[in-house]
């Protein structure tokens, strides 16, 4: 079985964002990127598959990305630290991810023709929560879409998942090859073993040129959030009348 | 003759509040154009209050697409209804709810009906020179970002809780859509749906939250949180630690790596306000953070702060709501 798990390289959790001068983009000085940790699922997920059947299941990581000037912005670095939760090789696209559309289309190049069973995606990234490049590969690649999968099990070809939906969740199947994004609950995260890290610093990884497409959807510039001001203290003996403003403000 | 048509999912045999909010949305996109609204319904059958309903919010017209293959929900059978209506009616301007299926159907449509995509939007787009622009969330409610685009069709997907549903009444014309779904779009099976606590509000809808953290102690003292959430008739949320260790269930766990909200009111209990936690619920209108700790981060981006006990505070706050409500109910 083949599986592709596709990776975004993204600011740290705990970095407080801010943007260059003119807004046009994030101010990269000092970020440290990690890998999107919804792809953390889907790696995790793979690395049991992995683990489950070493010889019949092979996984690929792939990233669309540039490497940035420092070593905490190297996509290279990051694709290597999932090679070490056991995984066999890593691709990166060599190219800025302008935009959904354009990465979707890297990856779906990419994917094409080489017969993935399974092609896994987190739900969103964390810097522009989009939810969209998994939807455009399979519908791209003409395969199924299951997305916010919270599980999945493969038996004779066929999957067994579920998905988170409103209020509750479904259980579904659906025949291989299919495409998925991930939610919390499709594995617990892992972090790599002290062999795995060593075993992945000669793993393969291919960088690859992308094809020539045009994006669809660009960032005129981003906005940080408003400022806010002191908030208003409310002593124990003064709960009537937060209730009371709650009330008039409409919230309550 | 040209118009903006908005995906009116159904849900449950219902319209929801995503859809009333994406219909509010259209309507307002489509004065500020001199477009009409057409409003999609895909399903097995149209609910009854159909007209009434989607009147109201301001559609012109109704275009069903109905198919008894279309129950359950297939995201592909959807997407592949809405991408030939476009297609076939050459409509340039979609809407579709940022809800879960919508989330599953609109990145279909966009390759299918060769569109541009903008996801989880605020506002209504603007024009803006040769295109339209639009404002969204990103870096998890860390900053915004206005996006662009030129291209045609264009479809933009609505950020739950990020417009009021407004009433814009008319009475729609009405017309069927004629679609049934290929095999291929049908390789997924749903099996069962298992539902959560139906007598609560989802937790992306609910206008107030009440949520909870280790602050709490242990999962036998929710029963404040739950008696808070009660008389507000809020939904409730956790930090991810009390999902982790099992005091709530996770469809709980707000944050970066759990669920995104932006209620009216989002109430955070004996939480610390970790970046993390923000990073799900910053973009609350507003906070009211409760904790005995006048150095927690959360008092930061509050709004309302008591600096107390929880234990003391919160039922002290429910009694003080109960009363109000049982004072000005008619
Ligand atoms: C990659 C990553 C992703 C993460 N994603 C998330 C996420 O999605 N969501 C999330 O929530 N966290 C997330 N976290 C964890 C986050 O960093 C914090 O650890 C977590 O939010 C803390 O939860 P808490 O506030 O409940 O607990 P604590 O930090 O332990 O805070 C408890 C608070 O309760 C207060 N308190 C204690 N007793 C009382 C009392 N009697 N009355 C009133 N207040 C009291 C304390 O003063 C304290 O502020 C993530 C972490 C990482 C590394």
């Amino acid at each position: 079985m083949k599986v592709l798990c596709c990776v975004s390289h993204v600011p740290d959790t705990t970095t407080r964002i801010q943007f260059t001068p003119d807004g046009a983009a994030l101010d990269r000085t000092g970020v440290t990127f990690i890998i999107n940790p919804y792809d953390d699922f889907v790696l995790a997920r793979a690395a049991e598959l992995k683990e489950k059947s070493p010889t019949t299941v092979q996984v690929t990581v792939l990233c669309v990305g540039k490497n940035g000037a420092s070593s905490a912005d190297s996509v290279d670095g990051n694709l290597r630290k999932a090679l070490a939760l056991g995984l066999d090789e890593a691709v990166r696209i060599d190219a800025e991810a302008k935009d959904a559309y354009y990465v979707a289309r890297q990856i779906a190049a990419y994917a094409e023709g080489k017969n993935y069973d399974l092609i896994m995606f987190g739900k969103e990234s964390i810097d522009y929560n989009g939810s969209q490049v998994p939807g455009m590969v399979a519908a791209l690649l003409g395969l199924p879409f299951i997305s916010y999968a919270t599980s999945i099990t493969i038996e004779n070809g066929k999957a067994h998942l579920t998905r988170e939906i409103t209020g509750g969740k479904e259980v579904l199947e659906c025949p291989l090859p299919l495409v998925l994004s991930a939610q919390k609950g499709l594995a617990e995260w892992r972090i790599p073993n002290v062999r795995g890290i060593m075993q992945a610093k000669t793993k393969p990884l291919h960088v690859l040129p992308p094809v020539e497409i045009l994006p669809r959807v660009r960032t005129l510039k981003h906005e940080p959030p408003p400022p806010k001001g002191a908030f208003k203290k409310i002593e124990l003996d003064q709960i009537d009348q937060l209730v009371e403003e709650l009330a008039n403000k409409g919230l309550i | 003759m040209s118009a903006i048509a908005v995906w009116a999912e159904v849900s449950e045999g219902r319209y929801k509040k995503p859809t009333l909010e994406a219909l509010t949305l259209t309507r307002q996109w489509a004065d500020s154009l001199g477009l009409p609204v057409w409003a999609v319904v895909i399903g097995k059958e149209l609910p009854t209050d159909s007209q009434q309903v989607l009147g109201d919010y301001g559609a012109d017209r109704l275009i069903s697409i109905l198919d008894p293959q279309l129950e359950p929900f297939v995201n592909s059978a959807y997407a592949r209804a809405l991408s030939e209506l476009i297609q076939q009616k050459a409509i340039r301007y979609i809407v579709i709810p940022q809800s879960y299926n919508g989330r599953a159907v609109a990145p279909l449509v966009a390759i299918w009906a060769d569109a541009a995509l903008f996801s989880g939007i605020i506002g209504v787009p603007e024009k803006e020179g040769e295109g339209f622009k639009a404002r969204r969330i990103a870096y998890s409610n860390k900053g915004f970002e206005w996006v662009y685009t030129a291209h045609l069709p264009l479809i933009v997907t609505l950020k739950a809780n990020a417009i009021v549903p407004a009433k814009n009444s008319r009475t729609p014309e009405q017309e069927s859509f004629s679609f049934s779904p290929k095999a291929e779009d049908l390789r997924l099976k749903p099996i069962r749906v298992e539902k959560i606590a139906t007598d609560k509000v989802p937790l992306t809808e609910a206008e107030i939250v009440v949520s909870g953290g280790r602050g709490l102690k242990g999962p036998e003292n929710w029963k404040i949180i739950e008696e808070l959430a009660q008389v507000l008739g809020a939904a409730t949320a956790c930090s991810k630690p009390v999902a982790d260790i099992g005091w709530r269930p996770h469809h709980e766990h707000v944050g970066q790596t759990g669920i995104q909200i932006s209620p009216n009111l989002y109430v955070a209990i004996g939480i610390s306000g970790a970046i993390q936690h923000l990073a799900g619920v910053a973009s609350s209108k507003n906070i009211l953070v409760i904790n005995n700790d006048a150095e927690a981060p959360f008092f930061k981006v509050a709004d309302y702060g008591i600096i107390g006990d929880a234990f003391e505070v919160v039922p002290r706050l429910t009694e003080a709501i109960r009363k109000y409500k049982a004072q000005h109910s008619h």
